[in-house]
């Protein structure tokens, strides 16, 4: 262990099958965990051992593979409702946070925005934070405003308090900004919104893989978050929500397991979260997030969340280094995630990142899904290198030599 | 792929120096379109000279060096033609004009943005789809 590591980064690397291989010749430098994280064994481990084992479809038959299969995807509720400071009753598994923000918008949208409602998020959101709300403000003829940023890339709370006195009746906002890496004050932000009478939606797509994220101290209504991005398998994520909440809701899918009765012309839904699980649900995927979390809390978050600020100011230091470097986002590591968009001189983020992938280097290129943020920055797209518990100071300077290698093609 | 390679000294020049940049004030066929990957955007504008010829063509055009690169040489290369000469344009046409860079499977749609916006535009001036016409998506 390195003198200034808070990890045991060759102990954790030596846990990701994946870091072993080369691209084009190269050690794999991976750099793109806002965009997904690569899986540690004991993930990849957890889904063999349950298609190999106890594979069966859950909540349903009685013979032993149906126990030992719902016994094992409950198992993984409650683990990752723990690791948020939440409870398995209140949190529903769905795809990812896309589905989350999607199923808070008909099961609670349909139902409680109407007609001249105001719908309240930022311009640092996610995609996946803002079509959802666009498309329930047109089916309800409702509006959608954006609270602005300031020129540090942190939220313009003036503007915040300003939409508060419109009332609204939602405020969805990011955790973290998996652009400028902004860590948000939700827990401020859910307060004021609450005493104005809004209902709160905390993106936690890129806080939970970072960072110790205690859902009851944020307060927000609703809380969403992926797997994919904690080490997890693709396919499965979380909403978690107050249960009084979550049964106040219509459902979301209609179909098998939602349903207590069915009958001709109605039927009666399944308690919660059930009821917002329609389908075979994906099961190996939750108990490889169940894994996930498992490998995280090993770890610790605190310690995820220092590793991770230690390469920022180090990889802040080093690429400020680097000619023609320049990095969006506010300069000071304590408020933002492991994650840094920059330009490089006018080499455009796609002709970079293919400069780099020669070098065995991955970086995510383009706008994030976040074009409003991009037009905001006045750029077309950034490149965009992001940080995991595998990730080392030899990465970063692996991606000093490959931006130096990039300022020798273009003659920087 | 070599990087080198690619971003040799033919596409850098005209990544930074690209000729035909601008609009026309007037024009016959304007065409835009982006390529949603990596938000590459051009538009192009043609005026059309008897005999349905190519009599000026200008682009503008926001993106990485080898979109804005490869819509500039283009509209050299289209520059003077008859619009009947869109038609036979190819992909292979454009990797020839870029030099023959190795370009990966994600790379070609930007070499290939100025083709699709040079073709929608002629095609539908000429009142067809260029899918139509070519039998198979320029971009596939």
């Amino acid at each position: 262990m390195l003198k200034n590591e808070v990890l045991d980064v060759a102990r954790v690397r030596s846990d990701f099958p994946i870091l072993k291989r080369t691209v084009h010749g190269k050690r794999l430098v991976y750099l793109d965990n806002s965009n997904t994280t690569q899986k540690p064994k004991a993930v990849i481990d957890a889904l063999v051992d349950f298609y190999s084992r106890h594979n069966s479809n859950v909540h349903r038959a009685v013979y032993a593979l149906a126990e030992e299969a719902t016994e094992a995807y409950e198992g993984a509720r409650q683990k990752t409702a723990r690791f948020v400071g939440s409870r398995a009753r209140e949190l529903v598994f769905v795809r990812g946070t896309t589905e989350a923000t999607n199923l808070v918008r008909f099961a609670w949208g349909e139902k409680n925005v109407k007609k001249g409602d105001l719908l309240v998020t930022t311009i640092m959101e996610h995609h996946s934070n803002i079509v959802p709300w666009q498309l329930l403000a047109k089916s309800k003829g409702a509006t959608l405003k954006f609270v602005g940023l300031q020129p540090d890339g942190t939220l313009d709370m003036g503007s915040f308090e300003t939409l508060l006195k419109e009332s609204p009746k939602l405020v969805a906002v990011t955790h973290c900004s998996n652009v400028l890496g902004t860590i948000n004050d939700v827990a401020k932000i859910c307060a004021r919104a609450r005493s104005a009478g809004a209902t709160t939606l905390v993106d936690g797509a890129q806080s939970v893989p970072h960072m110790p994220v205690d859902i009851k101290s944020v307060g927000s209504d609703f809380y969403a978050f992926s797997g994919h991005k904690m080490l997890g398998p693709t396919g499965i994520g979380a909403l978690v929500a107050k249960k009084e909440l979550l049964e106040e809701m219509e459902p979301f899918q209609g179909g098998g397991e939602m349903i207590k009765e069915v009958f001709l012309d109605h039927s009666t839904w399944n308690e919660v979260p059930y009821k917002f699980e329609a389908g075979t649900v994906n099961i190996a995927d939750a108990v490889g997030l169940g894994a996930a979390v498992d490998y995280l809390a090993g770890l610790g978050m605190s310690k995820v969340r220092e590793h991770e600020i230690r390469l920022l100011d180090y990889a802040l230091q080093t690429l400020g280094e680097v000619r023609g470097f320049h990095q969006y986002g506010p300069e000071d590591s304590k408020r933002r995630a492991g994650v840094i968009s920059f330009s490089f001189a006018d080499v455009h983020p796609h002709d970079l990142a293919t400069v780099l992938d020669e070098e065995g280097i991955a970086i995510r290129s383009g706008h994030h899904c976040a074009q409003p943020l991009m037009r905001w920055l006045d750029v077309t797209a950034t490149s965009r290198a992001s940080f995991h518990v595998y990730n080392s100071y030899d990465d970063v300077d692996a991606l000093k030599a490959g931006l130096q290698k990039a300022g020798a093609i273009f003659k920087i | 792929m070599s990087s080198a390679d690619i971003y040799r000294e033919l596409i850098l020049d005209y990544y930074r120096n690209p000729r035909n940049f601008g609009k026309l004030d007037k024009f016959d066929i304007d065409a835009r379109d982006t390529n949603p990957l990596c938000g590459d955007e051009i538009e192009m504008q043609i005026r059309v000279g008897e005999g349905q010829k190519i009599e000026d063509i200008k682009f503008v055009g926001k993106g990485c060096a080898i979109s804005q690169a490869s819509a500039s040489m283009l509209t050299e290369l289209a520059k003077g033609k008859q619009l009947d000469w869109v038609r036979q344009v190819a992909k292979e046409d454009i990797f020839k004009m870029l030099g023959n860079p190795d370009l990966g499977p994600s790379r070609v749609k930007c070499a290939l943005l100025g083709m699709k916006v040079l073709k929608t535009g002629v095609y539908g001036y000429l009142g067809a789809h260029y899918e139509d016409l070519d039998g198979s998506d320029p971009m596939a």
